[in-house]
């Protein structure tokens, strides 16, 4: 007998139960859609996040206080001095190979303009943040170096808060109280689409002299630098750890923009293995469903398998068809739950902010992975079936 | 042995032939004792004997679905009592077609697919397959009926459905066993004329029953009783199926 010959039966005995079909199948679809959707948003996350970080420009350095070892975590504990202005300063003055040095600080806090208001990240850097930062204006202007210099009180908003403080408005020239003092509006950006929570458009920028004293701090979170030419990080690196030794002799760590981006993207990885992983057994459970029904079959069928042992069938015919059978399940699960899958994970990239992104690579593997289950939870079912004595098989009610 | 056709061909011969079974707590239960039986080629030959005498255990053997635990087996000249069951498998498959007192057909299945099943395993497909079962239930008196599921046919028809996918693999020997047990006396008289009719072709056929009138249908009786032969004997008066079809009452139509 041909496998063909094989296939046949097994798709006119799944036919002939079609709602158990369906049931049984249904774990797996169930299993494999989640399969394509969670792997299918972590990757996406993990494009969206290394990608916006790409964003930022090329050629920087972030330098933060504390020590962190390699991967992830760090050697733990929070940092025992926090870098202020004077710090950025000393790089900008010692280090040659520097085109521009960013002190961030970044905070919290309610915006409002006439009786609309929103939570905001307030994002602070120097006239040189705009070197750094990627950002396309949509209207208006950067604050300029004399701002930073006198701490003056203006602003440019991301695309939502302008937005949403401004619908139908020209923000330009307006007035926003930002934790009870008065900004004027400078400038807006275009959106920067999506993002987790769309944070880039849900910021405010200010200088960072203002922000020191709006939030009546004296420190500054992170020094941004940026090398002159790619060729150049590495003395770069080493001068600013050379300009900091003195005062924070080794308190502080300097990543590349690629060491933090293989940190994230590890970190991320794992978080979608996890979920895969998390589907994985949901795909497991609808397995052992599909061999639970195979069992339920050959008993139910012990007769037919004795007819057809007595007409000459082999252990071999009886196995692979039952073989089949589960596979067939498993594998038109497989295909509908894809199907599902993407669908869903479509959905959700269109109609939430939740970036997804379904990779040949995961619909490939979901699909050997349920064709996989077929066989393994197939097996055991029928070779019970097949070993069944043909004499005992036709005397079976 | 073998009075009737003493000169043709021997198609399966059992020789010295026992069958032991062990059952839980170690009760040896021997259903055959040394059996020796011999069925010619175009015979239509009867096992009877009553429940526990060894006579379904006989015909298991003689249908190659089970192994003598001592003793031959023969099979046009070659001993297959040792045969592996993968190996008796194919065998049954080219000589011998079953028919069953339950017709065993498969259910949710057309007649002629059943019909097919046989070849299915013996790797015929496509037109020829088609060709030959269509032939068969032609030979059955079923030629019309091809596209039936077993469910829309009477017992009668069933039975017969059943004969033709015993004859599909042209086999050596056609074994039926009760083949008028389920049946009421009319259908059963039919499904014996087309058996009857079949062995007037050549074809070899051995029935297995209790039933006296049933076993006088053949040309010789088998009686194994105790798990042995105690008698082997030709009919003297055969009863002739198509004659009792041709007494019966015409009646409204059955299958």
């Amino acid at each position: 007998m041909n496998v063909t010959e094989s296939f046949r039966i097994a798709l006119r005995a799944l036919a002939a139960n079609k709602a158990r079909s369906l049931l049984t199948m249904l774990g797996v679809i169930i299993g494999v859609a989640a399969v394509i959707l969670l792997v299918g948003i972590g990757t996406g996350v993990q494009d969206e996040v290394t990608g916006s970080l790409e964003g930022l420009g090329s050629n920087l350095l972030f330098v933060v206080p504390g020590q962190f070892e390699g991967g992830m975590g760090g050697s733990g504990g929070p940092p025992g001095r926090r870098f202020t202005l004077d710090d950025a300063e000393t790089i900008a003055r010692r280090v040659e190979g520097a085109s521009a040095v960013v002190p961030v600080f970044q905070a919290g806090a309610t915006v409002k303009a006439g009786n609309r208001s929103m939570p905001v990240v307030v994002a602070a850097g120097n006239e040189q943040g705009t070197e750094v930062f990627t950002s396309d204006l949509a209207a208006g202007r950067h604050y300029r170096r004399g701002e930073v210099q006198a701490a003056s009180r203006v602003v440019a908003l991301g695309d939502r808060v302008a937005r949403e403080l401004f619908p139908n408005q020209d923000p330009l020239g307006k007035q926003v109280t930002l934790s009870g003092q008065r900004f004027t509006v400078v400038g807006y950006y275009k959106s920067l689409g999506g993002g987790l929570g769309g944070d880039q458009d849900s910021q405010v920028y200010i200088p960072v002299t203002t922000a020191q004293r709006l939030f009546n701090v004296n420190h500054i979170n992170t020094i941004v630098v940026k090398a002159a030419d790619a060729e150049q990080i590495e003395t770069v690196r080493r001068d600013i750890i050379r300009a900091l030794a003195p005062s924070f002799g080794d308190e502080f760590t300097v990543f590349s923009q690629e060491q933090t981006l293989g940190i994230l993207s590890d970190l991320l990885g794992t978080l979608t293995y996890m979920l895969a992983g998390i589907a994985g057994i949901s795909l497991l459970v609808g397995g052992i469903g599909i061999m639970n029904i195979m069992l339920v079959s050959v008993s139910e069928r012990t007769r037919e398998i004795g007819i057809r042992k007595a007409v000459g069938a082999r252990t071999y015919d009886i196995l692979s068809q039952f073989v089949i059978e589960a596979v067939a399940l498993s594998v038109m699960g497989g295909v509908l739950g894809i199907a599902l899958g993407w669908g869903g994970a479509e959905a959700i990239a269109s109609f939430t902010p939740v970036p997804a992104n379904v990779t040949p690579w995961a619909v490939a593997t979901a699909f050997f992975f349920a064709f996989g289950v077929g066989v393994f939870f197939g097996v055991y079912p029928a070779w019970k079936a097949s070993q069944l004595d043909p004499i005992e098989a036709l005397r079976y009610e | 042995m073998g009075q009737a056709s003493s000169d043709a061909r021997v198609v399966l011969e059992t020789r010295s032939v026992t069958k032991r079974y062990e059952l839980e707590g170690g009760i040896r239960v021997d259903a055959l004792r040394g059996a020796d039986i011999a069925i010619r080629e175009g015979e239509m030959v009867t096992i009877m004997g009553p429940s526990g005498s060894g006579k379904s255990t006989l015909m298991h053997i003689v249908g190659l679905l089970d192994r003598p635990t001592s003793g031959e087996v023969v099979l046009d000249g070659r001993d297959v009592s040792r045969l592996a069951p993968n190996e008796l498998a194919a065998l049954r498959n080219r000589h011998i077609g079953f028919v069953f007192q339950a017709f065993n057909l498969l259910s949710r299945t057309s007649a002629l697919a059943n019909v097919e099943l046989p070849l299915v395993y013996a790797g015929v497909s496509g037109a020829e397959r088609t060709r030959r079962a269509r032939s068969a239930l032609e030979r059955v008196g079923l030629g019309n009926r091809t596209g039936h599921l077993p469910s829309q046919l009477s017992g009668g028809q069933q039975q017969r459905v059943a004969i033709a996918r015993a004859l599909v693999n042209d086999p050596s020997i056609v074994l039926a066993d009760e083949p008028t047990g389920n049946l009421d006396s009319r259908s059963g008289i039919e499904v014996m004329a087309v058996l009857q009719e079949l062995n007037s072709q050549g074809i070899t056929v051995i029935l297995v029953t209790h039933d006296d009138r049933v076993a006088r249908h053949a040309k010789r009786i088998i009686r194994v009783f105790d798990g042995r032969i105690r008698e082997d004997a030709p009919v003297a008066d055969r009863i002739v199926a198509a004659h009792e079809m041709a007494a019966l009452p015409p009646e409204d139509a059955t299958g």
